[in-house]
C-alpha cells in the first residue's frame, strides 16, 4: 500500500517536526478550555510524559529494566525544595534550577547505575528498586533537612521577565509543553545517533556490543545519566507547580506507573511512551473519576472506582505482557523482538516497504 | 614482525586445563588455521585472544603490544575483529544497522554530538551508512540491507557477521567456523570472499573442522588437541601427520 | 545484655517468618529463574485467609485443648492449602505463556499480578491494618532476664520442621528429584520423559503453600494483618533468599534467620525508622559484590 497526498507528506515529515507541530497544537488549547482542573491535568500529564521519556531511554532504548526510577524524580523535586525555597534559604531560579537540578540527577543516575552494570537483568531490576525504596525513606527519614513526612512547602514560584507564575496553572501547562518538546528532540536525536545503536546492540547481545569496540560501562552510564536527568526535569517543573514536596509521592507506586506507561504505549516508541504515558494519566486523573460519578450518579453510591487504580495497572501490566507485549503502539524492533515466532509475514513486508519508502 | 603472537598461553577454568602452554604466531597478510578435533580448546584460544578471558598464564601480543586482560571494546578498537561460533547477530536490528554497529570504533560522535544533532555527527552518520553499504556489497548482501538479522537465510547470517566484523577496519579477523552448516556453494562463495578479504590487507585466523576448505584456502595450519598445539606447519605437513591423524582417528587397533 | 538476647530471640522470630516466604522465592527461582513479586503478596494471603476463618467461625477469644489444637492445625493446614492452589493459579495463568519469552516479560507480569492480589485485598479488608482475633494463648517463660512467647517458640518450630520436611521431599521423594532434574536443565528434564508443567505447579504449589503457613503465623504473632504488608515482607524475604544463596534450601533458611536478626538488632541499636534502609542496603550489597551468597556457588559465563 502506497501512501498518497496529505498522509505522505506527514509519513515523510522528520519525527522531531511532528513533534513540534503536535505540540503546537496542543498550546492553542487553552483559548477553547480554561478550566483550571483540566489545565492541571494536563500540566501533570505534561511531568508524567517527561519522566516516561526518561525511563524510555534507560528500559526501552538501553534495555536496563529499573524499578526504582521514582528515586531520581525525587532527587529533582527535592533539589528543588531544597535550592528554592525558604528551606536552606537558598534561592536558585526556576530557569536555572533546571539545569541544576537535571545535573543533580544524572550524576546520581551514574551512582545508582553504576553499582548495577554487571548485574543480569531481573537483578538489576532488583537493585535498582531497592535503590528505589531506600532513596525516599531516606529524604523521610533526614528530617531535620527535609521536614520528614511533612515535606517542604512554601517553594519558589518560577519569575519570567517580571511575570510571577502565582498560583495559576496556565504558564505550568507552557513549561510542561515546552519541556516535552524539548524532550521529544532530544531522544529523537539520541535513538538515532552512534550512541543510540549502541544502546540497541547493547540490549541485544552485550557481548557481541563489546567486540564492536563499544564500551558498555560509558554507554549504561549515559542511559542511567540521561534518564535520569529527565527526572530532574520533571522534578523541578513537578515541585514548583505543587509547591510541595514530600517522601510519599515517590514511592514504588510511581516507579510502576511509569513502568506502565512504557510497557503500555510500546517500549522504545517515542510516540508510543508517549501516547501510553498520557493515556494513564488521563485514566487516574480524569477517566476513574468521572466513573466514579457516573457510578453514583447510577445510586451505587459505595463506590469509588479510583481505588482499583492498582488493580487496573496490574492488569494492564499483566495483559499487555501476555497478549500484547509490545505494546499499543510498537515498534518495529521491539515487536519482533518480544513476539519471536509469531511473526506474520504480509505484516513484516508491509512495514518493510513503508520503511524503505521513507528513506529514499 | 608477526601481526599475533602468543607465548605459553594456557587457561584454566577451575581444574580443567581448556589451552595449555601454547606458542604460535601470525604472519601479517597470511590465512592461517587452527585445527582440532571438538573440545580441544579453539574457541577459548579465540576468547582469550578478544579479552573475554584473561588468561591464566601467558601472553597475547598484537603487532608487538600487549594485549592480554584488556578489555574486549579495547581490543576491538586496536583492529582485532571476529565472528562467533553461534552466531551472535543483532538479531532484531537491520542488517545494514549491524554493520554500521560494526563501525562503532572507528567513529567518533560523543554523546555531545547526540544531544544536539551536530553538522559533523549528521555528516558522520551518513558516511558510516555509505560504508556500510560498501560494504554489504562487498559481501554479497546489498538486497538484505533492510532486513532484519534474524529473518535472513543461514548462509547469509554467516556473511553478515563477517560483514559486521569488517566494518571496524580490522588488521587481524579472527572467523570461528565460518562454514559450518554450509553446504558446498556457500562454501566456495566463502572462499573466495575469504580470498577478497586477505587482497584487502586483513589477516585471517580461522577455526574450522571443513577439511576440505581448510586445505584449500590455508597457507599454515596450528592443530590443537586437548589444549595442547600438537602440530603446525603447511597443509601438505599436517595432512599426513602421524599424531594429527591419531588424534582425529584414535590410534590404530 | 539482657536487651542483646531479647533481641536474639526476637530477630530469631521474625526470621523464622522470613524463611518460610524465602523457601518460596527461592524454590522458584531456583526451578524456573523468575523473581515472583507475587510471592509476597501470597504470604499475606495466608494471614487475610486466617482473619477471615476465624471471624466465619466467630472465635474472638482464647481457645484451650482440643479445639486450640483443631484451630490451629485446621486453620494452618487451610491457609497452606489456600494459598498453594493460589500459587498454581498464578503460575498457569501469569507466568507459564511466558515460559519462553524473553526475561523481561513474567518479571513485568509478576509486578502486575502483585498489584492485583493486592487491591483484590485492599478491597476485600480495607486500607488500614486489621486486628487478627486472639485465640492462641501465649504464656512466656523468663529466662535470664530474657522474654520468651510460645509464639515465638511456635515460629522458629514451624520454620525448622518445614525446612527439614522441604528438604527430604526434595532429595528423596520421585518428584523433588524431577524438581532438581527440571532446576538443573530443564530441556534435559524433559528428554527424560519429566512432565515439566506438573513439576513447575508442585513447586509453586509448595512454595505458596509455605507462604500461607508463613501468613498464618505472622497474623498470629503480630495480632495485625493489612494488605501491604506482602510489599516490605517479601522484598526482605527475597534478601534473604539471596544473602543464603538463591536456589539454595538451607541458604533461604539461614538468610531469613540473619535477616531477622539484622532488623532486630538494627530497629534496637540503630533506629526503627532506619531497619528498611538497613536490609535493602544489604540487598544492594550481597547482590553485586556476592550474587551467589553465602551458600550458593558462583556460576562462570559460557561463551
Amino acid at each position: 500500500m502506497t501512501l498518497t497526498g496529505p498522509r505522505k507528506l506527514w509519513a515523510s515529515l522528520d519525527p522531531r517536526l511532528k513533534g513540534f507541530v503536535i505540540l503546537g497544537l496542543c498550546a492553542f488549547y487553552p483559548l477553547f478550555d480554561q478550566n483550571p482542573a483540566h489545565l492541571n491535568f494536563l500540566a501533570d500529564a505534561c511531568t508524567f510524559i517527561l519522566l516516561a521519556l526518561g525511563l524510555n531511554i534507560v528500559v526501552g532504548f538501553a534495555g536496563l529494566l529499573d524499578l526504582g526510577y521514582a528515586a531520581f524524580f525525587a532527587i529533582g523535586s527535592y533539589s528543588y525544595a531544597m535550592l528554592a525555597s525558604g528551606q536552606f534559604n537558598i534561592h536558585i531560579p526556576f530557569w536555572v534550577m533546571l539545569f541544576v537540578a537535571s545535573a543533580i540527577a544524572a550524576i546520581f543516575g551514574i551512582l545508582l547505575g553504576a553499582p548495577t552494570l554487571r548485574l543480569r537483568g531481573d537483578y538489576l531490576a532488583i537493585v535498582t528498586l531497592g535503590f528505589g525504596e531506600i532513596v525516599p525513606q531516606t529524604f523521610l527519614n533526614l528530617s531535620q533537612w527535609t521536614n520528614g513526612p511533612n515535606g517542604i512547602s512554601a517553594l519558589d514560584q518560577p519569575v519570567l521577565f517580571n511575570y510571577r507564575f502565582g498560583l495559576q496553572t496556565l504558564p505550568y501547562f507552557y513549561v510542561g509543553l515546552a519541556l516535552v518538546a524539548l524532550a521529544i528532540v532530544v531522544v529523537h536525536n539520541l535513538q538515532d545517533s552512534r550512541l543510540g545503536r549502541s544502546w540497541m546492540a547493547i540490549r541485544e547481545d552485550e557481548l557481541a556490543a563489546a567486540h564492536m569496540g563499544i564500551n558498555t560501562t560509558k554507554a549504561k552510564l549515559s542511559a542511567f545519566a540521561l534518564g535520569a536527568s529527565f527526572s530532574g526535569l520533571a522534578g523541578v517543573a513537578y515541585a514548583s507547580k505543587l509547591n510541595l514536596v514530600s517522601p510519599d509521592a515517590f514511592q514504588f507506586n510511581v516507579s510502576i506507573f511509569v513502568l506502565s506507561m512504557l510497557v503500555l504505549g510500546g517500549m522504545g516508541n517515542i510516540y508510543g511512551v508517549i501516547a501510553g504515558s498520557f493515556l494513564l494519566s488521563s485514566l487516574e486523573r480524569f477517566i476513574l473519576p468521572q466513573a466514579t460519578i457516573f457510578a453514583h450518579d447510577l445510586g451505587f453510591s459505595q463506590i469509588d472506582f479510583s481505588n482499583f487504580r492498582f488493580l487496573m495497572y496490574g492488569l494492564i501490566l499483566a495483559c499487555i505482557m501476555l497478549f500484547r507485549p509490545a505494546g499499543l503502539f510498537p515498534s518495529r524492533q521491539r515487536a519482533a523482538e518480544l513476539t519471536a515466532g509469531k511473526t506474520d509475514e504480509t505484516i513484516a513486508a508491509h512495514e518493510q516497504s513503508m520503511y524503505t519508502e521513507a528513506i529514499e | 614482525m608477526s601481526i599475533l603472537a602468543l607465548h605459553g598461553l594456557t587457561q584454566r577454568f577451575g581444574g580443567l586445563v581448556a589451552v595449555k602452554d601454547l606458542d604460535f604466531q601470525i604472519e601479517e597478510g597470511t590465512i592461517v588455521a587452527m585445527i582440532g578435533p571438538n573440545g580441544a580448546g579453539k574457541s577459548t584460544v579465540f576468547n582469550v585472544i578478544t579479552g573475554i578471558y584473561r588468561p591464566t598464564a601467558g601472553s597475547v601480543e598484537f603487532n608487538g603490544k600487549v594485549i592480554q586482560g584488556r578489555k574486549t571494546s579495547d581490543i576491538a578498537a586496536l583492529g582485532i575483529a571476529r565472528t562467533f561460533q553461534n552466531i551472535r547477530l543483532f538479531a532484531f536490528m537491520s542488517a545494514l544497522d549491524n554493520v554500521m554497529t560494526g563501525r562503532h570504533s572507528r567513529m567518533r560522535a560523543t554523546l555531545a554530538d547526540a544531544l544536539v544533532r551536530t553538522p559533523f555527527a549528521v555528516r558522520e552518520e551518513r558516511l558510516v551508512r555509505e560504508r556500510a553499504l560498501e560494504i554489504l556489497r562487498f559481501c554479497g548482501l546489498e538486497r538484505d540491507a533492510h532486513s532484519f538479522a534474524s529473518n535472513l537465510p543461514y548462509g547469509a547470517q554467516r556473511r553478515l557477521e563477517i560483514a559486521r566484523a569488517l566494518a571496524g577496519d580490522p588488521k587481524l579477523l579472527l572467523l570461528d567456523e565460518p562454514a559450518a552448516g554450509m553446504n558446498p556453494i556457500e562454501k566456495d562463495e566463502l572462499i573466495a570472499l575469504i580470498r577478497r578479504i586477505r587482497e584487502s590487507g586483513v589477516t585471517i585466523f580461522l577455526i574450522e573442522h571443513d577439511m576440505g576448505l581448510v586445505m584449500r584456502i590455508s597457507e599454515r595450519i596450528a592443530v590443537l588437541d586437548y589444549g595442547e598445539k600438537i602440530a603446525e606447519g603447511p597443509p601438505e605437513a599436517i595432512r599426513t601427520n602421524e599424531r594429527v591423524i591419531e588424534a582425529y582417528l584414535g590410534k590404530p587397533a | 545484655m539482657e536487651l542483646f538476647l531479647q533481641q536474639l530471640v526476637n530477630g530469631l522470630s521474625l526470621g523464622g517468618i522470613y524463611a518460610l516466604i524465602a523457601l518460596g522465592y527461592t524454590m522458584v527461582y531456583g526451578i524456573i529463574e523468575l523473581i515472583n513479586f507475587a510471592h509476597g503478596d501470597v504470604y499475606t494471603l495466608g494471614s487475610f485467609f486466617t482473619l477471615t476463618i476465624l471471624t466465619l467461625f466467630g472465635i474472638q477469644n482464647e481457645l484451650h485443648g482440643a479445639p486450640l489444637v483443631a484451630a490451629l492445625l485446621g486453620i494452618i493446614a487451610g491457609s497452606m492449602l489456600f494459598c498453594g492452589v493460589v500459587g498454581v493459579l498464578i503460575e498457569r495463568l501469569a507466568y507459564r505463556p511466558l515460559r519462553n519469552a524473553p526475561r523481561l516479560a513474567p518479571l513485568i507480569t509478576a509486578i502486575g499480578v502483585s498489584f492485583i492480589l493486592e487491591n483484590i485485598m485492599q478491597l476485600w479488608q480495607g486500607p488500614s491494618p486489621i486486628p487478627i482475633p486472639t485465640f492462641m494463648p501465649d504464656p512466656t517463660y523468663t529466662l535470664g532476664g530474657v522474654t520468651i512467647e510460645i509464639k515465638q517458640i511456635m515460629v522458629v518450630t514451624l520454620a525448622i520442621v518445614m525446612m527439614i520436611a522441604l528438604q527430604l521431599f526434595v532429595y528423596r521423594t520421585k518428584i523433588g528429584k524431577a524438581m532438581r532434574a527440571t532446576a538443573q536443565d530443564r530441556d534435559a528434564a524433559q528428554l527424560m520423559g519429566i512432565d515439566i508443567n506438573t513439576t513447575i505447579a508442585v513447586t509453586f504449589l509448595i512454595g505458596s503453600a509455605l507462604a500461607g503457613a508463613a501468613g498464618f503465623v505472622s497474623g498470629v504473632y503480630y495480632g495485625t494483618t493489612w494488605f501491604f504488608n506482602g510489599f516490605n515482607a517479601g522484598l526482605k524475604a527475597f534478601t534473604a533468599a539471596v544473602l543464603g544463596g538463591i536456589g539454595n534450601l538451607a541458604g533461604a533458611m539461614l538468610g531469613g534467620f540473619l535477616i531477622g536478626l539484622v532488623e532486630a538488632f538494627g530497629a534496637q541499636y540503630i533506629s526503627d525508622q532506619w531497619t528498611n534502609v538497613i536490609v535493602f542496603s544489604l540487598l544492594v550489597l550481597v547482590l553485586i559484590f556476592r550474587p551467589s551468597g553465602l551458600l550458593g556457588e558462583s556460576l562462570p559465563n559460557k561463551v
